[in-house]
């Protein structure tokens, strides 16, 4: 049974692999405990299986007729086991309270900040205006340089949703009225994946966030990027798709940076091509995918808030060739 | 004057009645089953005021509504044994998980050990009925139609949606679906007033209606828990109480008591439901290890290890369970030190329920077991509570708890500590009990082959969701993407709960099997040792013939040929002995009260009320009318002076 577990067991979304020091410490903390627990439930059950099936003198006794020595014994056995109890558990506050602390003193060092809202079921994700740099708002990928450590700004404007990269850090929930935040560091580049944990309604199960971890450089390159208005349509099917976009129901919900489309409802598409997956990662950003979700959100997302909009096919296309050319 | 006098006096004379005072047998028998017979009939169904034959019915129906829940839950196995599998819509999925958790532990879990109560203490405690029997059959009447309407709501597809703690906002008057969060308000609503009703006519029994000489120190464990447990039910509820109905005052009328927008607070709700929502489950597993302390003498023939330090750490968990609640909290984000406090309270009550299994261990070590059903779900009961209870330990640590709250993680541990600790050992109690309540004994065989496959099929079932939490899959999602490699696991997981369905179905089938062809059970099968082993299986209405004396904990070993019984009660109207709190001397005779027809009526009054406002304020004035006649039938003076003797 443990090697149909172990080996189903992935890298994608667990806080048994930790990537980062928030992480690492509760992972740590985690086997601890596990590993107490696991004694302790082992030497219970042990104790019960002898006192089950250990000898008895063959004799039938009154159920009244208690043996006084063997109370005396029986009060020794509990009185300590009670005592070893305390003690253990003394123990394992204290480490916890420990492990607690040095997880509160990684912030306070933060070079990045970043400001993520929950929505009904998607994440907008905020950089603020840094240097030269514009404020921007993008959807749903989360990027932050290695090593560095990052304040992550949370708050809701629905109802209650729960930040969770479990190989990153432990989960913060987004309370409407009450912003909070959190501090995660990722010690390696990769793709960390997190997801809502806190039930919000139809789609709960589809919010994902995607939290990409690169290199300073890679990072700041990123950044510029993003700070770049969309790309201008350069083909005819791009401008039928943007005529399509802004003419139809799209740029009520939807804005793209440098064109007339500025709704808020939805995420920011300005460079929705460039990102890993869409939908709050229900489906990889492939033509295929964009299309089918676009055509019918309903069906992939079941009660999501995006309208299934009437487009003549080509008008569709045209519309996804549009949208794949953000980048 | 004196011929006014001498009136006077026959009146107080003939008010005196019938005395069990040197009655012959045959004619006391025949008194008491006239005075505290339930009518045939359907009138006599309805107004029947015998906890027994409500004991049972309570327990007929939170077992209808086990059934109910745990169909939901293979429901939800059905769509989660593959990854994306689209069998079911999230929308019908979310009514199944609230539908599932909120039956669980509002109808079936504290309903069912409410019922065991109302059954098994007047028995226990040598008692005819227990105290304001009127009450008792009003907190039924009043379940079962909280029951019975949220699952029609369900029906039309308007079954709560927003989880059984239905956090606001997702279930206030913004995202609230439909009238769905009303109903799972009100429904709140019902089985609160049940359970208060339930607590009050408990504490009231044990500490005025045990029999002569069951001083503190010689009440039955079980009994003291179910004590502990009505203390805990009647501070608890109220916080819920008022909880229930700021949301649906917020959803009808308007009010803003967590709309942040408008001053209110969302976080609000959180600290009032789980200030009640801890202690809950301690509702249910107190009585639980009452089980345990019963069942486990009478299979290891020796009396419990340890009786005073099971009873102080019965006290002490009543007590630190309402100092626990932040810890569903933890990842709401509050400060630090308040943090550690709720941690150091969380871990501290793992030390009174320590003791307790160390004290049953030690009790097997004693005695000589003798492996009968209900000592193998006792058995069970330790086997996996103790895995429930070091989880619970690790989730109390706030990192940890970062990690694994809101995942499978904890959805394994409460079901290893709500079912493991609590429905193994109710399980064992039914087949302890039956006997007693049916006159039959169950199949032991069937009843081997019952927990063997309950108990593999729940270890099966929720032993991998650890390590599902572990890997990241949050609790309450309707799918999951292919992509994470949880597929595996939840389909043996899926498939496991078949297994565990097969064993509650051999529960069942034993029961009704059993009922009809089960061995006669006899007065004492198990050769127990407390007082509801002293008279007739099943028991008459009026439960002992004539009341007992009590001079030992283990009344029916110490006595074991004939026990001592005290006179003087009448027996030609329904009469209880009342005695001193602490050491149970008698004090006075109690009229009990008779059959009637208005708590019944009482409850539709006050039940339809709770239906109605759902749809209108107004419910709440115009129902007060029909709520108060029929108050005012129930409690209307018979004429009967009271007993001044």
């Amino acid at each position: 049974m443990s090697t149909l577990f172990l080996t189903a067991c992935s890298d994608w979304q667990s806080a048994l692999h930790a990537h980062g020091d928030n992480a690492r410490k509760i992972f740590d903390l985690i086997w601890t405990f596990g590993a107490v627990a696991a004694t302790t439930w082992l030497l219970t059950v042990l104790v019960l299986a002898m006192a089950l099936f250990r000898s008895r003198p063959p004799e039938a006794r009154s159920p009244l007729q208690i043996d006084p020595d063997q109370e005396r014994r029986l009060n020794c056995a509990v009185g300590s086991a009670t005592a070893l109890t305390v003690v253990v558990l003394i123990a394992l506050t204290t480490g916890s309270f420990f492990a607690g602390k040095s997880i509160a003193s990684m912030s306070g060092s933060e070079t990045v900040t970043v400001r993520v809202t929950g929505h009904q079921w998607w994440w907008e994700i905020r950089y603020p205006k840094i240097g030269s740099l514009q404020a921007i708002v993008t959807a749903n990928e989360l990027h932050v340089p290695v090593g560095e450590s990052v304040k992550v700004k949370l708050d809701s404007l629905d109802v209650i949703h729960s930040f969770w990269v479990p190989s990153l850090a432990g989960k913060r929930d987004l309370i409407p009225g009450r912003p909070s935040e959190l501090t995660l560091i990722a010690d390696k580049p990769g793709v960390y994946r997190g997801q809502c944990a806190e039930f919000c309604g139809y789609q709960h199960a589809h919010m994902a966030i995607t939290v990409v971890a690169e290199s300073r450089e890679a990072f700041d390159a990123w950044r510029s990027r993003q700070d770049a208005n969309a790309v201008t349509p350069s083909g005819d099917e791009e401008r039928r798709g943007q005529a399509a976009f802004l003419g139809t129901g799209c740029a009520l919900c939807h804005a793209i940076r440098g064109t007339p489309a500025s709704g808020t409802v939805g995420p920011d598409l300005t460079h929705v091509a460039g990102r890993r997956s869409l939908a709050a990662d229900a489906l990889a950003m492939t033509p295929g995918a964009l299309a089918a979700w676009v055509a019918d959100p309903q069906s992939v997302k079941p009660g999501a808030k995006m309208p299934r909009i009437a487009l003549s096919a080509d008008d569709l296309n045209a519309v996804i060739t549009y949208l794949g050319s953000l980048e | 004057m004196s011929s006014i006098r001498q009136k006077n006096a026959d009146r107080i004379e003939e008010l005196k009645g019938v005395r069990d005072t040197g009655l012959d047998e045959a004619r006391l028998v025949a008194f008491l089953a006239h005075a505290w017979q339930t009518p045939k009939g359907l009138y006599g169904w309805l107004a029947t005021v015998d906890h027994k034959v409500i004991g049972r019915r309570y327990v007929v129906t939170a077992f209808l509504f086990l059934i109910l829940a745990g169909l939901s839950a293979l429901v939800m196995r059905f769509q989660l044994a593959a990854p994306e599998a689209g069998r079911i819509s999230p929308d019908f999925y979310d009514q199944l998980f609230t539908m599932h958790g909120t039956t669980m532990m509002f109808l079936f879990a504290v309903p069912v050990m409410e019922a065991f109560a109302v059954y098994l203490v007047p028995l226990m405690i040598g008692t005819r009925n227990v105290a304001f029997p009127r009450l008792n059959a009003f907190s039924y009447w009043i379940y079962v139609s909280g029951g019975i309407m949220i699952w029609i709501a369900f029906a039309f597809n308007t079954g709560a949606d927003a989880g059984w703690f239905s956090y606001v906002p997702l279930a206030g008057q913004f995202y609230g679906i439909g009238k769905r969060p009303d109903f799972w308000a009100q429904m709140v609503t019902y089985t609160e007033v049940s359970a208060l009703a339930v607590a009050v006519e408990i504490i009231a029994t044990v500490l005025k209606q045990r029999a002569p000489g069951m001083t503190l120190d010689r009440i039955p464990l079980y009994v003291w828990s179910v004590l502990i447990t009505a203390f805990v039910i009647l501070f608890a509820m109220p916080a819920v109480m008022v909880s229930s109905t700021m949301l649906i005052l917020d959803r009808l009328v308007g009010t803003k008591f967590f709309d942040q927008a408008a001053g209110g607070d969302a976080l609000l709700w959180q600290h009032l439901f789980w200030f009640f929502g801890h202690p809950e489950v301690y509702i249910i597993f107190i009585p639980a290890t009452g089980f345990v302390s019963a069942i486990l003498p009478t299979f290891v023939r020796r009396p419990v290890f340890g009786y005073l330090g099971i009873v102080l750490s019965l006290i002490a968990i009543g007590f630190l369970s309402f100092g626990l609640w932040v810890h569903h909290m933890f990842a709401t984000g509050l400060p630090q030190l308040g943090e550690s406090f709720f941690t150091a309270s969380s871990m501290m009550i793992a030390i009174p329920s320590g003791i307790q299994v160390f004290c049953w261990i030690a009790t097997i070590w004693g005695g000589r077991p003798i492996f009968a059903t209900p000592l193998l779900f006792v058995l069970g009961f330790i086997f996996t509570f103790v895995i429930g209870g070091l989880t619970g330990v690790m989730v109390a640590s706030v990192p940890i708890d970062l990690q694994v709250h809101d995942t499978y993680f904890v959805v394994a541990h409460f079901h290893y500590v709500l079912v493991g600790g609590a429905v193994f050992p109710l399980l064992g109690a039914v087949y302890y009990w039956f006997p007693k309540a049916t006159g039959r004994m169950l199949s032991e065989r069937l009843g081997h082959l019952n927990f063997w496959f309950v108990f593999l099929g729940f270890n099966l079932t929720f032993f991998p969701m650890h390590i599902l939490g572990l890997q990241g899959m949050p609790r309450r999602v309707y799918t999951y993407p292919l992509e994470s490699g949880w597929g595996s696991a939840n389909l043996f997981i899926s498939l496991s709960s078949l297994v565990l369905f097969v064993g509650f179905a051999l529960f069942f089938l034993n029961m009704l099997l059993s009922f009809r062809n089960g061995l006669p059970a006899g007065d004492n099968p198990w050769g127990a040792s407390t007082l509801e082993w002293a008279t007739t299986s099943p028991p008459p209405s009026y439960n002992f013939p004539r009341l007992p004396v009590v001079t030992h904990r283990e009344p029916l070993w110490a006595e074991p040929d004939t026990l001592a019984v005290i006179e003087g009660l009448r027996v030609d109207a329904r009469e209880v002995l009342g005695g001193m709190v602490a050491d149970a001397v008698p004090q006075l005779r109690l009229p009990s009260a008779d059959n009637s027809i208005w708590p019944l009526l009482s409850a539709t009054a006050v039940g339809g009320t709770f239906f109605a406002s759902i749809y209108t304020p107004w419910a709440v004035v115009w129902g007060a009318i029909p709520i108060s006649i029929g108050f005012i039938c129930w409690f209307w003076p018979k004429g009967e002076p009271e007993d001044e003797e």
